[in-house]
């Protein structure tokens, strides 16, 4: 008799996903289906709309990461009005953009995915939160953390008018130049960003490395899955949040293919099942063969672990060396000079993301000192409509991609947009799948535990469901029901009980 | 020890950008932890719908509620919450007055369902499949999805509710002086009160220099550098301020960006776009044309407002949910092509 197995948000009420497991005969696991049920609909209502007024609404598609969908839009403007921003434009938007990244990837860590391993994967549910990790680290940590969310939120709205939903972004460069006082203010909180970076990574170093039991769990094979990877890197192949090619990595880590973003449909595609208002994009070139893994399934992951898998090392010095670090600990060896052997322990997502933290902070000091970014040439006057542009960085949850197509007029006549966790959902439904296959066995009684480690599988994906389905963003509770063939309830758990 | 008053936070059809205007408050946020047992929030905390089914009707002290009412559950979600909530919040621009996602109501639902999954240049659906509200599967019982419903309305459009805190999102030191209030336990003002924010306009808050506005012809943000200091609606920039309520402090004008509307229209005004275009025409520069005669004044007015496309998502990007218009697909039937 086929067994199901409902892991919702409680009911089908809170709306944020939803994972439904089916079990054979022989107790072990069938089939599983990750469902998101929202959808908002902006490729439709922004038809119509002026395109410069894009970097505005589709803020609006993620209150969690409002400053990415800016930013691409900003740029896919630069594509449709066909102007080249003056170079204190560019870096002031990737200054902006690091200040972004710092307070993103803090969150993640400490509020979202952090409590699993700060506070433990098997505390009970009402501790595994932000107040959890205070409490497990004391206080003063607690307010290092609220200081430096406090702080990059203030430089957000220092350099984009408003903390949440940002407005300086206009085809041609930036709204404000920045004086020399912010410029040193802003110097300052890269420094002290660095060293939160860098306290972070010791944090995670100390409780999560050092815990036998925890880097057994990210070393476990529950959550393995070789998938091509992607990332964005400069000229020199090198991660860069705010701009550069796509590159593709295939699982053994070759490069599979490196293009512009202007290109991104000869490269993509995506496919829409009955069941999920989220769309599901893969590898043009391998196609779509349902929820498979490796080399001959167009499935791939846009991760902070895949930036870095793509990377030919990290551009600044101290994260390189917590980059090389992390990829000696998975025992990976190097495909290029610089390049590693691709690691697919999903679980090394969250250190990729420390890493990156720090990335973002060294790179935010770069360009805080550096002698232009004080230049006030900030805009260039577009002065004609090229009709189409793409815009693209690098999202906290993967790469962004939005592309225009206007009128003559600069009205919008086409929007698409492929948003970083919907890049994805894929991904994220064979994670679900491989946890619940390895976890649950022949008919074995599920525990709490296992629910979160269900849980765990999508948590490291930070998915942000308001982004993907243009929706909502989020930490999902869960309760898991198990059912037989009628729907009688066989057995309930929840993780708050 | 008499127990500590309960709240919660629930996000509809949202950004989440509401939840972070409030974990932007930073520090005070221990303080809020304090004075409330904050029971209820799927962005922040583990508890669940079925919690709050369990609890007595109006337990609850206070519900922020953000979001717009876009899907079946959405609406299941806010009735529930009403029933348990003494005071029911409409938190943001979202839930107040529909915000961004309202301006679907201007096409169809099958308009918008074909343009997210049948068209686009990377869409790779040759069966034309549309996520419906039930998927039968072999393994058993259907999948389901919430009905995604015809058009967006604002929580008022479905339930009771108290008061508003304005704001796309509404600013956290606003959000801060709210709560506080309430933590002091002053007296709350009338029902159907605005909280968070002033009863003006934008303009009352805006650093810029006023003076008379006479306006020859309007420009679209890219296309001039305006001066730092002057009004931006005096240099032809159509900003929203004059139709705007206060309280976010005139933040786009200050890094040179038109205000766009986002915390709806001033106190006494019901209609946010239908206040604007007022008040677009009534700063147009017609003294040279006095002597012309009324048509060619109409008619000059007429043309220097054609330079401003798209008035809908211009003047009522925020507020078209909400407003007299509710956008205009109201019950249409499917298949009627969005006219603008």
């Amino acid at each position: 008799m086929t067994k199901r197995i409902t892991i919702d948000p409680i009911t089908r009420l809170e709306g944020h996903g939803k994972i439904e497991i089916f079990l054979d005969d022989a107790g072990d696991v069938e089939h599983t289906y990750f469902q998101v049920p929202e959808l908002r609909g902006f490729e439709q209502f922004c038809l119509g709309r002026k395109a410069e007024d894009m970097p505005n609404i589709t803020n609006r598609i993620c209150g969690v990461c409002p400053e990415a969908h800016h930013m691409a839009a900003t740029k896919a403007l630069d594509a449709v009005f066909g102007v080249e921003p003056p170079p204190a434009a560019k870096k002031i938007r990737e200054l902006f953009y690091s200040a972004f990244y710092v307070t993103d990837h803090t969150t993640h860590f400490y509020a979202l995915g952090g409590p699993d391993f700060i506070v433990g994967p098997d505390a009970p549910a009402s501790e595994r939160n932000i107040l959890g990790v205070i409490a497990k680290v004391g206080v003063e940590i607690g307010r290092k953390v609220i200081d430096c969310r406090s702080r990059n939120h203030g430089i957000i709205k220092l350099l984009g008018g408003r903390a949440i939903h940002p407005t300086a972004g206009l085809p041609g460069g930036w709204s404000r130049a920045i004086a020399e006082t912010e410029r040193a203010h802003i110097e300052q909180v890269a420094r002290d960003n660095i060293d939160f970076a860098l306290f972070s990574l010791q944090a995670f170093d100390d409780l999560v490395l050092k815990n036998t039991a925890y880097l057994e769990l990210i070393l476990s094979d529950v959550y393995v899955h070789r998938t091509y990877g992607m990332g964005t890197v400069d000229a020199n192949g090198q991660v860069n949040f705010y701009d550069g090619q796509i590159r593709v990595v295939d699982p053994a880590g070759s490069v599979f293919a490196q293009y512009d973003a202007a290109d991104y449909a000869q490269h993509l595609s995506e496919t829409v099942l009955p069941y999920s208002y989220l769309k599901y994009p893969y590898l043009k070139r391998v196609g779509w063969h349902g929820f498979e893994d490796g080399a001959r399934s167009g499935i791939y992951a846009a991760t902070p672990l895949t930036r870095l898998n793509v990377t030919e090392g990290m551009p600044t010095p101290r994260a390189q060396e917590h980059f090389d670090r992390m990829y000696a600990t998975f025992g990976c060896a190097k495909v290029t000079d610089r390049r590693y052997a691709p690691i697919h322990h999903r679980l090394a997502t969250h250190w990729a993301r420390l890493i990156e933290l720090l990335y973002a902070s060294e790179r935010m000091l770069e360009l805080a000192t550096d002698p232009e970014i004080t230049s006030p040439l900030v805009r260039v006057i577009p002065e004609r409509i090229v009709g189409e542009g793409v815009g693209s960085v690098e999202a906290p949850r993967g790469t962004l991609t939005h592309h225009y197509k206007t009128d003559e007029r600069g009205l919008l006549t086409m929007v698409n947009l492929i948003v970083g966790t919907t890049n994805n959902h894929a991904a994220i439904t064979l994670s679900i799948k491989k946890a619940a296959q390895s976890l649950i066995k022949k008919g074995s009684v599920v525990t709490d535990g296992i629910l979160n480690k269900v849980e765990m599988a999508f948590r490291l994906y930070d998915p942000c469901l308001s982004c993907a389905t243009h929706s909502l963003p989020g930490h999902m509770p869960l309760i898991v029901r198990i059912r037989d063939r009628q729907g009688a309830l066989v057995q309930e758990l929840r993780q708050d009980s | 020890m008499t127990p500590k008053p309960k709240i919660s936070m629930y996000w509809a059809s949202s950004c989440g950008g509401c939840e972070i205007s409030l974990v932007n408050i930073h520090e005070h946020l221990l303080d809020v932890a304090a004075h409330f047992d904050f029971i209820f929030c799927p962005c922040l905390l583990d508890t669940k719908t079925r919690d709050v089914e369990a609890m007595a009707d109006g337990e609850m002290l206070i519900t922020f509620f953000n979001g717009a009412l876009r899907t079946s559950e959405n609406v299941e979600m806010a009735h529930l919450l009403r029933r348990k909530s003494k005071l029911l919040i409409a938190y943001g621009s979202c839930a107040s007055e529909g915000c961004i996602p309202a301006l679907a109501n201007l096409s169809s639902r099958s308009a918008l369902l074909d343009t997210v999954y049948a068209s686009g240049p990377t869409i790779a659906n040759p069966g034309r499949v549309v996520p419906a509200p039930e998927t039968v599967i072999p393994e058993g019982a259907p999948l389901r999805l919430p009905v995604f419903n015809d058009r967006v309305q604002t929580l008022a459009q479905a339930v009771d509710v108290d008061y508003v805190i304005p704001g796309c999102p509404p600013e956290s030191h606003q959000v801060w002086a709210v709560i506080e209030h309430v933590i002091h336990g002053k007296p709350l003002p009338a029902k159907g009160a605005v909280l968070g924010a002033g009863d003006k306009t934008v303009c009352e808050e805006c650093k810029r220099v006023k003076r008379e506005k006479r306006v020859t012809r309007f420009h679209r943000t890219y296309e001039i550098i305006p001066d730092p200091e002057q009004c931006l609606l005096e240099q032809g920039i159509v900003c929203m301020g004059i139709a705007t309520r206060s309280g976010c402090g005139g933040l786009c004008p200050d890094v040179n960006m038109p205000c766009i509307g986002c915390y709806g229209p001033p106190a006494g005004v019901k209609d946010q776009g239908a206040r604007m275009i007022g008040a677009l025409g009534a700063i147009i520069d017609v003294a040279p044309m006095k002597d012309l005669g009324e048509a060619r004044i109409e008619a000059h007015i007429a043309e220097v407002l054609a330079a401003i496309p798209d008035l809908a998502g211009t003047l009522y990007k925020f507020s078209l949910g909400g407003s007299l218009l509710q956008g205009g697909y109201a019950n249409a039937p499917d298949g009627v092509e969005a006219v603008r």
